[in-house]
This record gives C-alpha cells, sequence and structure tokens, in this order.
C-alpha cells in the first residue's frame, strides 16, 4: 500500500460523507416523500444542493471504483470508515442534526471495527493475488512499478 | 427511536447496495487496476473497458436504485442515523456476499469487525 493509494480511500470517505449530507440538506427543502407525491422527487433533481450531493457522489463512484481495481470488496470497505464519523459531524455542525452520546459510542464501535480489517490484507483473492504476485501485462509495458 | 418505515427503507438500501457492490467488485477485478490502465492508456480508454462491462452495468442499475432508496429514506430519517446505519449493514451484507460470490477470504479478522460494526448499528438505533 502506498501513500497514493491511503490518500484515494480518504477520499473515497470524504466524497460519500459529504455527498449524503449534501442529498440530506436538500431533502429537507422537499418533506417527506410519499407513494401520494413520489413525484417530488423529480423536482429533487433540480435543487443546488442534490445537484451537489450527486457530484460529490459521482467522485466518489469514480474513486470507489479505482479503488476496487486494486483491493477486496470487504478491504475497500472498512478502510473507507472514516466516512461513518464525518457524516455524524457534518449532520451534527451544518443540519443541527441530534448526535446523542450513544450514537457516537456507535460510530466510534464501527470506526474500531471497521479499523481492524484496514490493518489486514487489502487482497485475497486468487485474481487479485495474481495480479500483485505478477507485474500485469499494463505495468511490464509502462516499465513502472504502482 | 428508528420507526418500521425507516427500518424498511435501510433494508431496501442495504440490499441493492450490496447487489451493486458485489457486481461492480467483480467487474473491477475483471478490468484490473485502473490506475495503471489509465495511466498506459488514457482516461478514454478506462471509459470504454467500465462502461462495457456487463457486470458494472447491471452494478450501475442496483446503484441506481440504492441510491433513490436513500433518497426516499433520508426525507424520513437523520442523515446521521440512515448513512451510518444501512453503510454499515451494507458491509456485513457484503462480507457474506464477497465470500460467496466473490470468493475472497472473509477470515477471523473480518468477522470481528463485523461483530463490532453491528454492535456499532444496535448503539446507533438507540
Amino acid at each position: 500500500m502506498t501513500a497514493r493509494k491511503y490518500l484515494l480511500l480518504l477520499a473515497v470517505a470524504v466524497f460519500a460523507s459529504c455527498g449524503d449530507a449534501c442529498l440530506a440538506r436538500g431533502m429537507r427543502d422537499f418533506g417527506a416523500v410519499t407513494a401520494a407525491n413520489w413525484r417530488s422527487l423529480l423536482g429533487a433533481l433540480a435543487n443546488p444542493w442534490i445537484v451537489c450531493g450527486i457530484v460529490l457522489l459521482i467522485l466518489f463512484f469514480s474513486t470507489y471504483l479505482t479503488a476496487l481495481s486494486w483491493a477486496d470488496l470487504t478491504y475497500v470497505l472498512p478502510a473507507t470508515a472514516l466516512s461513518y464519523v464525518i457524516m455524524a459531524g457534518l449532520g451534527k455542525v451544518f443540519l443541527h442534526e441530534n448526535v446523542t452520546p450513544s450514537r457516537w459510542l456507535g460510530i466510534a464501535l464501527i470506526t474500531v471495527g471497521v479499523g481492524v480489517v484496514a490493518a489486514g490484507p487489502s487482497h485475497t483473492t486468487p485474481a487479485h493475488q495474481a495480479r500483485h504476485g505478477h507485474r500485469s501485462a499494463v505495468d511490464a509495458e509502462r516499465g513502472s512499478d504502482l | 427511536m428508528i420507526s418500521a418505515q425507516t427500518w424498511a427503507g435501510i433494508a431496501a438500501i442495504v440490499a441493492t447496495a450490496t447487489a451493486g457492490d458485489v457486481l461492480q467488485s467483480r467487474a473491477m477485478k475483471q478490468l484490473g487496476d485502473l490506475s495503471a490502465i489509465r495511466r498506459a492508456r488514457g482516461i478514454a480508454q478506462v471509459l470504454r473497458r467500465v462502461a462495457s462491462s456487463p457486470s458494472f452495468l447491471l452494478g450501475f442499475v442496483f446503484m441506481a436504485l440504492a441510491f433513490f432508496s436513500l433518497l426516499i429514506t433520508l426525507s424520513w430519517a437523520d442523515v446521521s442515523v440512515v448513512g451510518p446505519a444501512s453503510a454499515s449493514l451494507t458491509f456485513i451484507a457484503n462480507a457474506v456476499a464477497a465470500r460467496i460470490f466473490l470468493k475472497e477470504h472473509v477470515d477471523g479478522r473480518r468477522w470481528l469487525a463485523a461483530c463490532f460494526v453491528a454492535g456499532g448499528v444496535a448503539f446507533l438505533a438507540r
């Protein structure tokens, strides 16, 4: 794991949490969605907060896919657990949500749990082991070392 | 206290997000390291390869379903509950699905983490 790869995992967490916070802020302008007024969801797509949230989630998606291309799914998800803490912080500071001590404890437990996984190997599948055990065709072509 | 309606929304997010994650992980494993491909062949080649992967496209459909499930559920409950609860339960569902469908080695360390995450979700729901 290089510093660049850890930075990419951090970017995944930041984009995911900021994107979700923007969506939550945007949905406050529309109230509860029910079967009777589901069409309000289409109007939500023109809300600046929702648009901002979608842009951030596109950035999340691209960094997430890149991470998945060199690590296991069961590594990438826990390794980006910082997003839980960022999300709760954003909810408290910008959306004025009530984050109780028990919720903070829950977030701490989740972070510890996923931290345990992040300390382990990033890839365990035969496909990844083969790829990382031997230089890929692209690496060999470029003569580069990731 | 989280309502039954919110739990149903969270369950929908978890089911669709897990299907999307597993399909996308399978697609990326098949394609190889995207950073290396981008450096060697350019971003256009990366986009072309990703967009032509059947697993990615099907995974994208499930991610879209997860997105709208999230959007609806966020209109019912706080982001600090819906976000962590759905994401952490998706993590547990993904651990099971990755072992079955992706043949990942989900060892004791990863199951221990799943227990911490489950405990964390219980506190979040209080």
